[in-house]
């Protein structure tokens, strides 16, 4: 499984890359994009929307399945991978690069402490 | 939950597909990846295990009639080596399961049913039984492959010596020798391309999966799953049972009204359906394409102004087409091309239209 070290998870599958400035960039793991095979539409909020932790910013789906995506931490989105509108494979293909989704600035950092390490978030997924 | 059940080919692929439960059955969605499986059987050929469908064998002197009181289409147009797709269907004219008949022997019929419904038909057909017939369950002997695309033909025909172009669409030949091992060749499938679905014993399930994709590798055959089945079937317009039709859906309301036949004497359902067939049907099943962003899934409501007029029945991106089309069962009077609807997706009304189906339809 690729899992980034220097990334954080969430049981939802999310990863978290931490940014200056209490922003974060976020996006779906390897295991996550593998497990839903050949995504076809990303839905994703608008610049400026607020997300809250733990409830749905948007949807990924693959040929046969829809997914929520559910925000790791809460503050306003100031970054959106309009890329993916047209090429939502690139989750597929790069889910840590190119198929990155949003970038939220935090209203609260510390909600970054709640998020799982590597080897925590590979121990999830392997125990469920 | 009860424990899922397995075709004979499970320890072949448990290891390098992904396993879902589909109908009580523990079967591979995909291998590859559902796009590329998908292209393969729309350009070159894919191999499917389908042994999860039942199989029931009717035989004896009333065996026609039986098959005829049960069955939509005309089975006494059959010869022995003729396919016929066909439905049974309940008195109200709902949907009991849709169904291959194969004529395979003077007073002898074998029924191919949905591997979800195989308790279900079983006692259905035997609570219907008359005069002289035996009813026979033959589904866990039968294994079950389809092998589709263009190149079908070439592949296979490496592995037999008889002549599989003598085979015609809805034909079938028995006893054929493919790789050594007794089958039923029956031209038809499930995806909208030309290709052959065999009918053999259980046991020989593993040899002949291999045997065919080392066939098949020049060509570039693929071991294929249930998603792009799932797909090559829904471009092609063809019904599955639970979505298209059911036991609240009638064959005419899915459109396979082709299947009826009112005239051919009595069977279970007929007045209702020769009804239909005359007067329509008060729902349609047609083809929607998004026009706002979104994709039309199985269950999403469907609106005409603020009128809920039906449901999707089956709704994806077309691996063919790259559009967000989909199937859906609505209200008649709404039926007609190039009519906006709404499509209820999470929540929000988009905007999609009637379009022609099927999404996909072979060059000849």
């Amino acid at each position: 499984m690729n899992l980034p070290k220097e990334l954080r998870y969430t049981e939802e599958h999310e990863w978290v890359q931490t940014l200056d400035g209490d922003k974060v960039r976020i996006g779906i793991t390897d295991f996550a994009q593998s497990e839903l095979g050949d995504i076809v539409f990303v839905e994703l909020p608008e610049v400026g929307a607020e997300v809250t932790a733990g409830e749905p910013f948007g949807s990924v789906e693959s040929v046969k399945t829809v997914s929520e995506l559910y925000a790791p931490v809460s503050g306003k989105v100031v970054e959106v991978n309009g890329e993916l509108e047209s090429s939502p494979e690139n989750v597929n293909d790069s889910p840590y690069g190119d198929g990155w989704m949003i970038v939220v600035e935090m209203s609260d950092p510390s909600q970054l402490e709640n998020l799982l390490t590597a080897e925590q978030y590979e121990q999830a997924v392997s125990e469920s | 939950m009860p424990e899922l059940k397995r075709t004979p080919l499970y320890e072949v692929y448990k290891d390098q597909a992904k396993l879902v439960p589909f109908g009580g059955w523990e079967m591979p969605v995909q291998f590859s990846g559902i796009k590329q499986e998908h292209e393969a059987v729309r350009t070159r050929a894919g191999l499917f295990d389908v042994s999860h469908m039942g199989e029931v064998e009717i035989s004896g002197p009333d065996a026609l009639s039986l098959v005829q009181k049960l069955t939509t289409n005309d089975a006494s147009k059959l010869s022995v080596g003729d396919a016929q797709y066909s439905l049974m269907c309940y008195p109200d004219g709902g949907t009991v399961d849709d169904l291959l008949v194969y004529r395979t022997g003077e007073q002898t019929y074998l029924l191919v049913i949905n591997a979800a419904n195989i308790d279900k038909d079983v006692e259905w057909i035997e609570q219907h039984q008359i005069g002289n017939v035996t009813v026979k369950n033959i589904s866990d002997q039968t294994a079950q492959l389809a092998l589709q695309g263009p190149l079908a033909e070439q592949v296979l025909q490496k592995l037999t010596q008889s002549d599989l172009s003598e085979i015609k669409p809805f034909k079938f030949k028995q006893d054929v020798d493919i790789a050594g091992v007794k089958t039923l060749v029956s031209r038809s499938g499930y995806t909208g391309e030309d290709g052959f679905e065999l009918y053999f014993p259980a046991e020989h399930g593993p040899a002949l999966w291999y045997k065919i994709l080392e066939a098949g590798q020049e060509e570039g055959v693929l071991p294929c799953g249930l998603g792009a089945r799932d797909t090559l079937r829904f471009e092609a317009r063809l019904p599955l049972y639970g979505q298209e039709l059911s036991a609240g859906i009638s064959p005419v309301e899915a459109g396979v009204g082709f299947a009826v036949k009112p005239d051919k004497g009595d069977f279970i359902g007929r007045d209702v359906l020769a009804k239909q067939k005359a007067e329509g049907a008060p729902r349609k099943l047609v083809g929607i394409e998004m026009i706002d962003r979104g994709i039309p899934r199985s269950g999403y409501p469907v609106f005409a102004g603020d009128k809920q007029i039906g449901h999707v029945t089956t709704g994806t991106q077309s691996p063919t087409l790259k559009k967000n089309v989909g199937l859906a069962l609505i209200a008649t009077e709404y039926a007609g091309l190039d009519r906006e609807v709404e499509v209820e997706i999470r929540g929000k009304r988009l905007k999609a239209k009637i379009v022609k189906t099927p999404f996909y339809k072979r060059a000849k």
